[in-house]
């Protein structure tokens, strides 16, 4: 379809007053600026990032947590790249490993099993971070690290779940939120299916639509909110049916349960919100970094002027927050939404406003 | 702040990584110490010296540090000689000398050295350039890994030739000579630790003969960049910050190999900031464009040669590109330690 084809296409079907519309992901977060989708937007809708970037949302405590048990003898910390450069309170991963700590970056969860079973004197902390699409195979290598009895390899959990986050941006009651409708991740729904977001069309009136990934994928989305909108519809709609089915997949949350357990979480911007963690189950303490390793861990503060949480909980955009570009960018990260490939600012900085 | 005491400052891996911070890097300490005070100088890949007879000298250098040392098409030996030869055609010039210098860990294996000094002279003799001077240091085991390769090139610009990244002017056409981000992903994909197959050979080649092929057929090119470190994105993203330009790329035409974008997609790399060591991009008077791009597809090394995009007056520096659906949005240069160790 050409770029007429898709403006037009949206301008024709939008609601009369308008939409603001929510990604929930860091996933779509990346696609909609990548692909340049907000200037294909008719000029009244808007579409806003929401709390789906793992990094983002991770409090800064975790990333102290980490720094500190990376300068302990014996221990190396295994993560995915994007945290590396998150900030800490006073430091970060990537100056703690300038320093001499043992900070490795891995590409999996199993890049992390295999690398404590290769070195078994050193215990190997991987660094749990991400929603139920990355969860269910960090709960595999627990389960695996306890099957062939590969004691050096643990977890610092701080998965987090979907379904309880958009509860908290939906207070009960709440009839002047500013989100019209939700565009959920298809990847997510591959675990989960689409059921747990029933609670959003029915109890609070809202659509969702669980959408994929490419420009395509998310402009049929974006398409697929307008029109029940404009149609006056709340309803659960997957139109990412080659990949997601309705029930998900029962036996990767069959996996999950077995390694990790619902706890409350504190979530950045967004608060402590009940049962929306995800802990290691205490049969498998062994490889639960939190147990495994007594370490003490600097207090914590946010930096000041970051408006990260107000931008996760979509009340913002990047552009709005005063760091932005200035104090801010992503060489010199201030928040994490600067540093998370995901993050919402990071996406902004790299690929723009865009122009219509 | 968590930057600390400016006597705390450290050098980190994302300075050498081709984007913002190495050019930091390069200008705070380099350009600084090396300038006439007050100014930092500006660094370029080739210095061009006057000589006083016909032409202009192109003097430039360049070290090699990639891992693995060996990579599908290709080893740090050819790719040392390539690179340096290619940073002299970038700037017009006729290749005319490489020195060689290797700095080698104590235990390194006699096989692999003898077989990159015979892809260096390979290399060498396929450019039509001569090495001929060098230095070889041992090092204790440790103090470096495996092997490590400078270079360093003189060249002749030929009268007439006035090719620098100040000159490029709204309407200009951006051509490139193949499929990009080839040598990062050949790379990568045999990196420890990354569980991924790319069936994919690195483009490492000397461009030198290219190049004298296009100004055979036009002497309206502005500006050359080979994109190694930082990728498109930094070449184009530089040379329109030094004219004071923008551009506008067109992501439909721009070639980049399926085996590449999967690869991409899954190490959440962008193909427009991977490294290329055998491309090269051009930007060239819109009249002379086709001229250009014909003689390109008439050389081996530019048989996919395409225009992907235009120069355009907008902020100085500004890359953007029109999306496959058909947005619009900017290209940026990567941020921190994207690749390293990639050449």
């Amino acid at each position: 379809m050409t770029a007429g084809g898709w403006a037009g296409r949206l301008a024709a079907i939008r609601p009369r007053s308008g939409a603001t519309l929510m990604e929930v992901c860091g996933t779509h977060t990346v696609t909609a600026r990548r692909a340049g989708i907000h200037s294909l937007l008719p000029e009244d809708v808007r579409l806003l990032s929401g709390p789906g970037c793992p990094v983002c949302v991770t409090p800064v405590g975790y990333i102290d947590h980490a720094v500190a048990l990376c300068r302990e003898p014996g221990v190396t910390v295994a993560t995915f790249g994007d945290l590396v450069r998150v900030p800490g309170s006073t430091s970060s991963l990537e100056r703690a490993r300038a320093e001499g700590g043992d900070v490795r970056v891995v590409y999996s969860a199993l890049d992390a099993l295999e690398l404590a079973g290769r070195e078994p004197e050193r215990i190997v902390v991987f660094l749990g971070v991400g929603f139920e699409t990355t969860s269910p195979t960090v709960a595999a290598a627990l389960l695996e690290a306890a099957d062939r009895g590969i004691d050096g390899f643990t977890v610092l959990s701080a998965h987090r779940l979907i379904p309880p986050a958009l509860e908290a941006l939906l207070p009960p009651g709440d009839t002047e939120l500013r989100i019209d409708g939700f565009l959920a991740p298809g990847h997510v729904s591959t675990i989960i299916g689409v059921e747990p977001y029933r609670f959003v069309a029915e109890r609070h009136g809202r659509p969702v639509v669980v959408a994929g990934f490419e420009a395509e994928d998310m402009l049929l989305g974006i398409d697929a909110l307008l029109r029940q909108l404009s149609g006056g519809r709340s309803e659960v709609e997957n139109v990412y049916r080659r990949a997601v089915r309705t029930e998900g997949n029962p036996t990767a949350r069959g996996v999950l349960e077995r390694a990790f357990e619902p706890v409350d979480c504190e979530w950045r911007g967004l608060g402590a919100i009940p049962a929306s963690g995800l802990a290691v189950r205490p049969e498998l303490a062994r490889h639960d970094a939190a147990r495994r390793v007594d370490v003490e861990v600097e207090p914590s503060f946010e930096p000041k002027g970051c408006l990260c949480g107000v931008i996760l909980r979509g009340e913002a955009q990047p552009e709005d927050c005063p760091l932005f570009g200035r104090a801010c960018s992503p060489e010199r990260p201030v928040g994490a939404c600067m540093v998370s490939s995901e993050g919402a600012c990071s996406a902004a900085h790299r690929f723009g406003r865009s122009a219509r | 702040m968590i930057g600390g005491r400016e006597s705390d400052r450290r050098v980190r891996l994302a300075h050498g990584g081709g984007g913002r911070l190495m050019r930091e890097l390069v200008r705070d300490v380099f350009g600084r110490a090396f300038g006439d005070g007050g100014e930092p100088r500006v660094l370029e890949d080739a210095a061009l010296l006057e000589t006083g007879g016909a032409g202009r000298l192109a003097f430039t250098t360049d070290t090699f540090v990639v891992t693995p040392l060996f990579f599908p098409g290709g080893n740090v030996g050819d790719l040392a000689v390539n690179g340096t030869v290619n940073d002299l055609a970038m700037r017009g010039a006729r290749p005319l000398a490489l020195s060689v210098a290797v700095v080698i860990e104590e235990g390194f294996a006699w096989d692999d050295l003898e077989a990159i000094a015979g892809s260096m002279a390979r290399a060498a003799r396929s450019a039509g350039v001569a090495v001929v001077t060098g230095d070889t240091k041992v090092v204790p085991r440790g103090a470096a890994d495996g092997i490590f390769v400078n270079t360093a090139g003189v060249g002749i610009v030929p009268e007439g030739r006035d090719v620098s990244a100040g000159n490029l002017g709204p309407g200009d056409r951006v051509l490139v000579s193949g499929p990009v981000g080839d040598h990062g992903v050949a790379v990568m994909s045999r990196r420890a630790g990354l569980s991924f197959e790319a069936d994919v050979e690195s483009d490492t080649a000397a461009l030198n003969g290219l190049v004298e092929s296009m100004f055979a057929a036009s002497a309206g090119i502005r500006a050359m960049r080979d994109p190694t470190r930082g990728g498109l994105a930094a070449a184009l993203s530089e040379m329109a910050e030094d004219s004071r330009v923008a551009v506008l790329l067109d992501e439909r035409v721009l070639p980049v190999r399926p085996v590449v974008r999967a690869a991409c997609e899954t190490l959440g790399l962008d193909p427009l900031h991977v490294p290329c060591e055998g491309r090269l991009v051009a930007i060239v008077a819109a009249a002379e464009a086709d001229a250009v791009l014909e003689a390109m597809r008439g050389h081996e090394l530019g048989r996919g040669a395409v225009a992907i995009g235009e120069v355009r007056e907008g902020p100085a520096g500004r890359v953007e590109l029109r999306t496959r659906v058909g947005g619009l949005r900017l290209v940026d240069l990567p941020a921190g330690e994207l690749l390293p160790r990639i050449c």
